[in-house]
């Protein structure tokens, strides 16, 4: 059978000029074509279909769309032919594909705009969730037997335990890292011995509770904005306030007090596992024994840096639960938003975790504890 | 290249004229020690709505999946238009491939792109070759052929109810002008207008198009207003594949259960109905407009 479409113009009986059409006329010959058939100079008078062998809605579309440009009228149609020129004859196929789009000068505009609006919205949002957030913490303090102890026992385990040993690898390696640099930069001075006193003092006080609260984010804010957001799709959410348990007593508290709870044991797990790396660039590079450098810290850190950490864990393990939780509770719609609500959640909890820790870099100075 | 019975060789712009265009024999699928299919044997006529019925769980899906290609059948053969599908290099089944349509239960559409970029997505990977006016004329006009309004083409399927979206889902199933067409629970969660609708949408476009039709239904609606004939999956093979009423006269519990239940007996009613409707319209609605047009003279 013929492998290619093609076509011809021919002088009629008539007069009139005949566009004579032949081979199969499907969605795999049409491409080769099309773009001669749509620049054909006319006036045509008859499109002849006879020779057509084989024909598809795509042929049957593109002998009705010549047929309307030039007027004229279709002949030698088979049964199938004419069966889909007829099912096509009334479409227009004149709308735009691609969803509609404004110009660039006024899409940022109003992105912008609608960022604005919305951040309104959610400040409200925010703080409707902290009110209810309290309102779940005081019913919970009248009936104490509703708090969900094994849901807070099963998040303890989630958040805490089976982060150890990321936390832990994540910690070493920066003490690790702290130490060789510093003693690096410090050697400059003669002053190698300090790299002690850099590695306790900002592990302990600054980077092992950031970076676990950044990995906590990561692991858990993201986790309860997926689980949350899913029980919200499959309406399990819906579910349990029918039978009348309150979803924020459920789920959110439990990951709240854990994450809360959790927090300041791993942020000073961080901080010892960092400064076991620090010890370890010491025996190995800088000639300080093991031990003496772990006993040298106990001189060189006051112990208001450790209560700088200490204090600071919890918060930040409140902030990023809040983010995840959040969230994972204004999910709505469909499983996309859920993706979107992950990643703002990880994004608004590191993002508020690091503006918060500036606060306290300038209030615990001013307080003295430099 | 394609086969037909005869063992020639399928032209690439000729439409298949064999008599079965799904031959499945002996399959066996099975997940592990859980077997699905035993010793399956399936034939689908050219030009024919099969519809496939089974209860939960009876792999109705699963055999849809193991003749598009997607599921590997643990033992057994799958033809589909004379060849091969089981155990053939997926490239190249791509000749196949543009040959059907397929329309999962949920739509399946790509939720980044519009409707009218969802159906040129096959255009665009089996026919690079057509030009973009061309294409987005070809989507445009797939789109309204499976009933939606134009404007359809350029909304997201987020902007869709269920039953656009299943009707934007068979626009892009019909992209390629297939000649078979794969249905998995097409009216599963539309209203009863919406299902009647698409039931009659499905026939239209299979007497146009002239498709063939591998339907996965639960609607006894849906059987008996539209399927030519009826596979009835059970006790893991196809143990009858006939019309609606030499089921009906099958022995077979699970056939009895469902066609002869309170639900499928509702349904013959009202295919019942439908039909007396039918034959009755003209001469009466001829009678009633005669009536009207000359009251009986003096009660006016």
């Amino acid at each position: 059978m013929g492998g290619i479409a093609e076509y011809e113009l021919v002088e009629g009986d008539d007069g009139g000029t005949v566009l004579v059409l032949s081979g199969p006329y499907l969605v795999s010959t049409i491409g080769a074509i099309d773009q001669d058939l749509r620049t054909l100079e006319g006036p045509i008078a008859r499109i002849d279909l006879a020779g057509v062998n084989e024909i598809d809605t795509v042929g049957a579309w593109t002998a009705t769309s010549l047929s309307a440009t030039h007027e004229a009228e279709i002949a030698g149609a088979s049964e199938r032919a004419e069966r889909l020129i007829e099912a096509l004859k009334n479409v227009r196929a004149e709308e735009e594909i691609a969803a509609p789009r404004l110009p660039v000068w006024e899409r940022v505009p109003q992105a912008m705009g609608e960022k604005m609006f919305d951040a309104r919205k959610g400040v409200y949002g925010v703080v409707g969730f902290l009110g209810a957030l309290l309102v779940a913490f005081a019913s919970l303090m009248r009936h104490p037997s509703r708090f969900r102890w094994l849901a807070l026992v099963r998040q303890l385990e989630l958040v805490g335990v089976s982060a150890l040993p990321i936390i832990g690898l994540m910690s070493f390696l920066i003490g690790i890292v702290i130490a060789q640099q510093g003693a690096v930069q410090l050697a400059q001075f003669g002053a190698e011995t300090l790299t002690v006193n850099l590695v306790g003092r900002i592990t302990l006080r600054e980077l092992g509770v950031l970076m676990t609260a950044i990995m906590v984010a990561g692991r858990s804010g993201s986790a309860f904005a997926a689980q949350i957001g899913t029980m919200r799709l499959t309406e399990e959410v819906d579910a349990m306030q029918t039978i009348g348990i309150s979803p924020m007593e459920a789920l959110v508290v439990p990951r709240i007090l854990a994450a809360i709870l959790m927090m300041p044991l791993l942020g000073f797990y961080s901080a010892g596992v960092a400064i076991i790396g620090g010890a370890f660039v010491g025996q190995f590079m800088l000639g300080i024994p093991f031990w003496t450098f772990l006993s040298r810290i106990q001189d060189v850190v006051p112990i208001y840096d450790l209560w700088v950490g200490l204090i600071k864990a919890p918060v930040f393990g409140l902030i990023v639960a809040l983010a995840g939780c959040y969230h994972g509770m204004n999910v709505k719609g469909n499983s996309e938003e859920v993706g979107l609500r992950t990643t703002m959640a990880v994004v608004t909890g590191i993002f508020a975790v690091i503006v918060i820790d500036a606060f306290f870099a300038v209030f615990f100075t001013e307080i003295g504890w430099g | 290249m394609a086969q037909d019975e005869t063992g020639r060789e399928l032209g690439r712009h000729e439409r298949y004229r064999g008599e079965y265009p799904i031959i499945v024999e002996g399959l066996k699928t099975a997940f592990g020690p859980q077997v699905v299919h035993q010793d399956l044997d399936l034939k689908v006529r050219r030009g024919e709505i099969l519809g496939v019925v089974g209860g939960s769980g009876t792999g109705k899906s699963v055999l849809m999946r193991a003749i598009i290609g997607l599921q590997r059948p643990t033992e057994g053969e799958v033809s589909v238009f004379g060849r091969s599908i089981a155990g053939s290099d997926p490239q190249r089944e791509i000749g196949i491939r543009s040959r059907w349509g397929v329309l999962f239960q949920g739509g399946a559409l790509f939720s980044t792109l519009t409707v009218g970029e969802n159906v040129e997505v096959p255009l665009k990977q089996f026919y690079p070759d057509i030009e973009p006016e061309l294409r987005h004329e070809i989507a445009r006009y797939k789109v309204v052929l499976s009933g939606l309004p134009e404007e359809a083409v350029s909304k997201y399927p987020s902007e869709l109810s269920g039953g656009m979206k299943k009707r934007a889902g068979l626009a892009r199933a019909l992209a390629l002008d297939p000649e078979l067409l794969f249905l998995d629970e097409p009216t599963a969660g539309l209203d009863p207008i919406g299902a009647a609708a698409f039931d009659r949408l499905t026939l239209e476009l299979k007497e146009t198009l002239g498709l063939t039709v591998f339907l996965i239904t639960h609607d006894l609606d849906t059987l008996h207003e539209i399927c030519d004939r009826v596979a009835v999956i059970a006790d893991k093979k196809v143990i009858a594949v006939d019309t609606v009423p030499n089921l009906m006269e099958l022995d077979h519990p699970w056939i009895q259960e469902y066609f002869n239940g309170p639900r499928g007996r509702a349904a013959l009613t009202a295919q019942a109905l439908d039909e007396l409707r039918k034959h009755m319209d003209e001469p009466v609605a001829a009678h009633a407009v005669k009536a009207l047009d000359k009251p009986p003279a003096g009660k006016a």
